[in-house]
């Protein structure tokens, strides 16, 4: 249960990341939102046998990280933990449709490979591309992007107090599996009427915790409507950089990028 | 100027699981007058903190604010004159960054944007906290915490200023300079405490509560200096009257 502290600064660890100042840090909020958007849309919109033209793509989740300086580890870890889910979605392909589709060598592999890699790859780069944005933006300023592009209030409001109580629940659980870890010395088994008590406590904990959260924001004027200072200024940079990316995805859309280098060095 | 009182007539407030916390707690505090509220661990301090800005209501007994009886409907204009800077600081920080944690007040009270940058940096300057402004809230340290809470507090300007422990885990040298701060702070001030010396140096007037009462109230030199009294409290003489 110790990983569980490990488990925890990580989820701060994406926090921390957002409060570099890079060229891509600094980007407007707003810009990034919606320039992974389009990303996203683009990768998504593929037919399902696509490969060689998704590989272009993997610019953008490239680019961000390097200038961005986040750590390529860091989000490929993140990746391999959720991937399972994907794998578990994308593995009854191969099942399902044995036509075969390529020959590769002699290797014959079927459409139902050829798509389960599709979605695989799909998968990296939306998924990485979205943490991407978080870890250069910060949560909160993806909600105050969302906000600014008129996103109804209440989800955003709604969305900010998922995260933050996110880190009540952590913090609680935290504090805890600590105490507890503080006075068990290594004992493996805590017996499950302690692991039942130790959720209610954390429920009432985490409830009234909130609560009082509730109750100080109300202390500092807080009526149901969160205002943000609207600090965020789109500038040049943004433009440039909005423009060239979506560009760059039009492009590899439409072209299939890595054939045609391919040939050209053929 | 009336609108800087704190009236309670005879409170009275048990906790749902039948905690008696206030039993009949009356007292008036003018406008401009510093008060310290002591007393023992479980006296009813925080509890008594928590009804001045209507995070809690009487169970039975009136409170007035300025000229506001307090109850569900003048509960948001009493929060715009009374600002609380309560015991725990990790129930109090909230937003993402230790700014937007500071302007959080400031804003809601329909200020101007830049009114809001100039206020909350002054009063991250004023608790020595300015290097702070952008990290998260969570990664701070106890002490920066606390500080962070009561600059956001003072960032508000309230008319009454109340706290509830507002020294504990600073360190000696942040601790001198919220006293000095307290000190130049004009308005009416309400401070809970068991850093009797802080009391001694920013409170004329003091409270001892005991049991959910009020056991004595009075100037705190005499207060402060009457052993029995605090022997009776769990007190005991402030270290800089000790040894004399
Ligand atoms: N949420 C709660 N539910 C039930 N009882 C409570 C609750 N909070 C406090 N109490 C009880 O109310 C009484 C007064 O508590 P309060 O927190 O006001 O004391 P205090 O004077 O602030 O003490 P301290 O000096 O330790 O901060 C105590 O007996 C306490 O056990
Ligand atoms: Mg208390």
């Amino acid at each position: 249960m110790l990983n569980f502290d490990k488990e925890y600064f990580n989820i701060g660890y994406l926090d921390t990341l957002a409060y570099k100042n890079t060229f891509v840090h600094r980007l407007d909020p707003r810009v990034k939102l919606v320039t992974t958007i389009v990303f996203v849309f683009m990768v998504v919109s593929f037919p399902k046998y696509e490969l060689s033209k998704l590989i272009p793509f993997f610019i953008f989740p490239v680019f961000m990280s390097a200038a961005g300086e986040i750590p390529a580890r860091f989000i490929l870890k993140k990746l391999l933990f959720v991937s399972p889910f994907v794998f578990f979605v994308a593995i009854f392909n191969p099942v399902f449709d044995t036509a075969a589709m390529y020959n590769l060598y002699g290797i014959k592999f079927s459409g139902g490979w050829v798509s389960c890699i599709s979605i695989m790859i799909r998968f990296t780069l939306t998924i990485s591309s979205a943490l991407l944005l978080v870890a250069t933006t910060s949560f909160p300023g993806v909600c105050r992007a969302l906000e600014r592009l008129y996103v109804p209030k209440v989800f955003v409001v709604q969305l900010f107090f998922l995260y933050r109580y996110l880190f009540v629940l952590a913090e609680e659980t935290m504090r805890i599996v600590r105490a507890i870890n503080m006075r068990t010395f290594g004992r493996k088994k805590y017996g499950l009427k302690i692991f039942i008590s130790t959720i209610g406590l954390l429920f009432m904990k985490t409830v009234e915790r909130s609560e009082r959260i509730y109750h100080s924001m109300c202390s500092r004027g807080f009526n149901g409507e969160i205002r943000l200072l609207k600090m965020d200024k789109t500038g040049f940079a943004d433009i440039v950089f909005a423009v060239t990316a979506i560009a760059l995805f039009i492009i590899f859309r439409r072209y299939d990028i890595a054939r045609i280098l391919g040939e050209l060095a053929l | 100027m009336s609108h800087h009182i704190i009236d309670f007539k005879d409170v009275h407030f048990t906790y749902p699981d039948g905690t008696k916390a206030l039993d009949g707690i009356s007292f008036r505090i003018t406008h401009g007058e510093s008060v310290g509220i002591v007393g023992a661990n479980g006296a009813g301090k925080s509890t008594l903190i928590s009804h001045m800005n209507g995070y809690l209501l009487p169970a039975k007994g009136t409170i007035i604010i300025g000229d506001m009886h307090l109850n569900k409907s003048t509960i948001n204009n009493a929060r715009k004159t009374v600002g609380v800077v309560f015991q725990n600081p990790d129930d109090q920080l909230f937003m993402p960054t230790v700014f937007d944690d500071v302007a959080f007040g400031p804003l809601n009270l329909g200020m101007t944007e830049e009114r809001v940058v100039e206020r909350s940096n002054e009063a991250l300057n004023t608790v020595g906290c300015s290097h702070l402004k952008d990290k998260p809230p969570h990664h701070l340290s106890m002490g920066q915490k606390r500080a962070v809470t009561i600059a956001g507090v003072i960032a508000m300007q309230s008319d009454i200023l109340v706290m509830d422990e507002p020294a504990a885990s600073l360190d000696p040298k942040s601790r001198r300079q919220l006293i000095n701060l307290l000190k130049e702070f004009r308005h009416t001030k309400i401070i809970a405490s068991h850093d009797l010396d802080l009391i001694m140096d920013v409170c004329e007037r003091c409270l001892v509560i005991s049991d959910g009462k009020v056991a004595a109230d009075g100037a705190t030199g005499e207060l402060l200096t009457n052993e029995q009294l605090l022997e009776e409290n769990n007190l005991e003489l402030p270290l800089s009257l000790q040894n004399r």
